[in-house]
């Protein structure tokens, strides 16, 4: 296992190597600069301030440069906001991401495998059908719709719930949860259906059943644990893309977390910004994904076989 | 065994949801009325706190609360009324200024704010090194421009003179009518050397003093609290020299930039003011709940630019014709529908008593007489030309709906390219553009601010026009004017020139459209939506 981990975590060098050095080159590359603004910019201005952020400097220097302060865990300053660094923004608005990113996996773990279960005990009956078809509404309804409706009626006609704002009354959290878990939900479900359907049909379910095993117990005990390793897959990856955070839920519910940062930073050709959320979102991935690739090892003893005698 | 866990947090989730069910709570403008508690729906996050740096409005509403200039404006009628100078002199050829600074200005920290305070302060807003975009409001003081832009290296040859700790000497390159009224705009504003000293190089940007905790100002309000993407706070200053007469505790910003949250904010009580309101509902307001819903004149206009060193459009004849087909009642009636006013000249009505005689009006059969004069009758022969905008639904609609205008009455094609807000700014200022959408808020209220623009090689011009007469007029005659009458004479005659020439075709007048809540008073409608938050205070409703 620990050779495993090591391998991966070698593999993921050159990786990020590669996701640095192409947005590197692409943000600049892209047409309007950091400092083009509506009123005319004088060129002395526009002097001192590429000099301050070194864009002065040939493209070379900047890349090595950008590669040595990375190093040292050094974002440098945003363009777009003089007095504060990358570091700082991407960690103020972490916490508040990652708070929203958990409860939404959660109830997409919850709801998800809950309802994908239920449709895979009793394939093609009301019971599948009922709940995969919510599912395909939760995966095509988009959330810059839902988000609204739901604050429609749960904060505007209800009022049960605040419209907007983040831990600053009880309940501002339940409505962006719900509305970023949804999609996710939806997945869940069919992935947990799919991955239940093959196990609930594997020789091994049918000699629980004969052993005179409760239903739930054959379900939950010996059906769960391999049926959800689609589920498992998916949950890392997709935990790196919640913690990256949510441009639209965090717009419409005024959620002071990363997604945000990571369209306005492209908006404003705020180069250093966009560098930090992309290695950021980059590390995330990895590490998500090692972490997945662990967990489905762990669960599933095919492949905890493999790992402890390497393939030649 | 794994059941249970989840049963539970369902249960949860379904009691969390039922818990907080509270309808009839109090809402945060009930309690902001009786806490003179201010919510402010301020747009987006602020880029900085420091006046010498940031350009936008937002920062604008937050600076004005925490700093104060020399003189301050009358948000009923934009004229100048003392600020922290208590009173001042201009000489009778309008060259230089003496300000009297009063006794008790002081700096949060208690410091009082002297005229040291001023010129050290104009002096670090000049330095190249801090990228300051404003540094032009400082250039009608004599040597400033050569200063700031490293022609000249002593700063004491600037018009800046410190006669006392409270008095301070401007002297002007040129009379400068509007010059009071720059010294609101935050770029002139003083700043506390100590603090800006305490933390790091005065001359850079990133420093920390603007932060909660750091910030030291001198103005009505102390910063209390800035969280990022959430929230900036201020309180009440008990050293500002005016707080008797401040009745508001704190102002809560919120930075929102979805027009939509932030009108479902207004809606549920969240929010006092709004920046703006969702076109599509300034209907439904209008209709239904008129009592929150304003719609003021605005210090802006919307435009299109030409570029004149095109050979179609080189012609006065065309750009003219171009302008006289569009059909501009139309425009604001069914396309912004936001109370804008169809423009027939460069500047705003009524900007400080201005108001430009119409340049054109709207005469189809007229555009295609000057079409064809041009070498283009019918439209015929007219090379494909494209308008240029920046990604945005409104300004989509408006070029559509002016393409179809050219295509019925002239008969020529115009095609529409949009282009993301950076990438469009870099085609326009380099010229890499045929007609370009454009739009103008005044620095301060003044034609000049407006007319400035337009002369030759005038970094905002960008359309290739030149008008030696018309350089003349903005440039020499109008600012050396006796009187105001016959300044804006001067400008009337160098607006006129420029509507004859047409480098630009405006479109419309800018309006504000946005939602106060009733017990929200002290906020006349002016046309720099200026606030001055000592007057401002809540009343609720009984």
């Amino acid at each position: 296992m620990l050779r495993f981990i090591l391998y991966r975590l070698l593999q993921a060098i050159p990786v990020l190597l590669v996701v640095v050095t192409a947005t590197f080159f692409l943000v600049r590359l892209a047409p309007g600069g950091p400092f083009s603004a509506e009123k005319a910019v004088p060129p002395e201005v526009l002097r001192a301030l590429e000099a301050r952020y070194h864009l002065d400097q040939p493209m070379s220097a900047q890349y090595l440069g950008y590669l040595r302060d990375l190093l040292h865990g050094d974002f440098g300053p945003s363009f777009r906001y003089p007095g504060r660094s990358v570091d700082e923004m991407i960690f103020s608005g972490l916490p508040t991401t990652a708070e929203l990113g958990l409860y939404a996996l959660l109830i997409a773990l919850v709801l998800g495998t809950t309802a994908g279960v239920i449709a895979a005990l009793r394939p093609n009956t009301t019971q599948d059908y009922l709940p995969m078809s919510a599912a395909m509404v939760g995966v095509c309804l988009p959330s810059f719709l839902l988000g609204p409706l739901l604050l429609l009626v749960f904060g505007v006609w209800l009022e049960w719930v605040p419209v907007s704002g983040w831990g600053n009354v009880p309940g501002d959290k339940i409505l962006p949860a719900l509305t970023l878990a949804s999609g996710y939900t939806a997945y869940v479900a069919r992935l947990s259906r799919g991955g239940m359907l093959e196990v609930m049909s594997q020789d091994y379910i049918r000699t629980a059943r004969a052993k005179g095993l409760p239903e739930w117990v054959v379900v939950v005990k010996h059906g769960l644990r391999g049926g959800l390793i689609p589920v498992v897959a998916f949950a890392g990856p997709a935990f790196a893309g919640l913690l990256s955070g949510s441009f639209v839920v965090e717009t419409i519910f005024q959620i002071p977390g990363l997604g945000r940062f990571y369209v306005q930073a492209a908006f404003n050709r705020d180069y250093t910004m966009i560098m930090g959320t992309t290695v950021f979102f980059a590390v995330l991935i990895v590490a998500f994904n090692l972490l997945a690739d662990i967990a489905a090892v762990w669960l599933n003893p095919r492949l905890r076989h493999q790992y402890r005698k390497p393939a030649a | 065994m794994r059941i249970a866990p989840i049963r539970h947090l369902l249960l949860a989730l379904l009691c969390a949801l039922t818990l907080t069910g509270c309808g009839g709570r109090e809402t945060r403008v009930e309690d902001g009325d009786r806490e003179q508690v201010l919510h402010w729906g301020n747009g987006t996050e602020p880029q900085e706190l420091d006046p010498h740096i940031v350009t936008g409005i937002p920062e604008h509403h937050i600076i004005i609360a925490l700093m104060e200039g020399l003189v301050l404006k009358d948000p009923a009628t934009l004229e100048p009324i003392p600020g922290v100078a208590e009173r001042w002199e201009i000489s009778a050829d309008g060259l230089v200024y003496t300000f009297h600074l009063r006794a008790n200005a002081r700096w949060s920290n208690g410091d009082p704010v002297t005229a040291q305070d001023f010129s050290w302060s104009w002096w670090r807003a000049l330095q190249p090194s801090l990228g300051n975009l404003y540094a032009y409001m400082y250039f009608p003081i004599k040597n400033a421009e050569a200063y700031a832009t490293g022609k000249l290296k002593d700063f004491a040859q600037v018009g800046i003179q410190v006669l006392g700790e409270r008095a301070l000497r401007v002297t002007l390159a040129n009379p400068t009518p509007y010059f009071l009224q720059l010294l609101d705009h935050y770029s002139m504003f003083p700043v506390h050397r100590p603090t800006l000293e305490k933390y790091g190089d005065p001359t850079q940007r990133g420093s920390d003093w603007t932060r909660a905790g750091n910030f030291v100002g001198n103005g009505p309000f102390v910063l209390k609290q800035w969280e990022l993407n959430k929230i900036v706070v201020v309180e009440k200053s008990p050293t500002y020299w005016d707080a008797a007469n401040v009745k508001l505790n704190a102002i809560n910003y919120y930075p929102v930039e979805n027009v939509s949250t932030e009108e479902r904010m207004f809606r549920a009580g969240q929010l006092h003011i709004t920046g703006s309101v969702p076109p599509d509902k300034i209907a439904v307001y209008r209709k239904d709940a008129p009592q929150f819903l304003r719609v003021e004149p605005y210090l802006g206009n919307y435009f299109y630019r030409f570029n004149t060193q095109l050979p179609q459009l080189a012609d006065p004849r065309v750009r003219r014709a171009l302008a006289m087909s569009i059909d501009r009642q139309q425009i604001v009636d069914h396309v912004t529908k936001g109370g804008q006013l169809p423009a027939y000249a460069f500047t705003p009505p009524d900007t400080l008593g201005y108001t430009a005689p119409p340049g054109f009006a709207y005469d189809p059969e007229g555009a295609r007489a000057l079409l064809a004069a041009a070498g283009f009758p019918d439209g015929a022969g007219f090379p494909p030309t494209e308008l240029l905008y920046n990604t945005s639904e409104s300004h989509r609609k408006l070029a559509v709906a002016i393409q179809q205008m050219w295509k019925r009455e002239l008969n020529i094609e115009i095609t529409l390219n949009n282009q993301d807000w950076k990438v469009y700014l870099d085609s326009v200022a380099n010229g890499n553009y045929q007609i370009a959408r454009g739009g103008w808020i005044g620095d301060y209220v003044d034609p000049n601010s407006f007319l400035d623009m337009w002369v030759t090689d005038g970094g905002n011009n960008r359309t290739g026009w030149s008008d030696p007469r018309y350089d003349e007029l903005v440039m020499r005659l109008a600012p050396a004017a006796p009187s105001r009458e016959q300044r804006y004479a001067w400008f009337r005659e160098a607006e006129t020139r420029l509507m004859e020439a047409m480098p630009v075709l405006p479109v419309f007048y800018s309006s504000r459209n946005y939602l106060v809540q009733p017990s929200l008073r002290g906020l006349p409608p002016n046309l720099l939506g200026y606030p001055l938050f000592k007057q401002i205070h809540l009343e609720a409703a009984h």
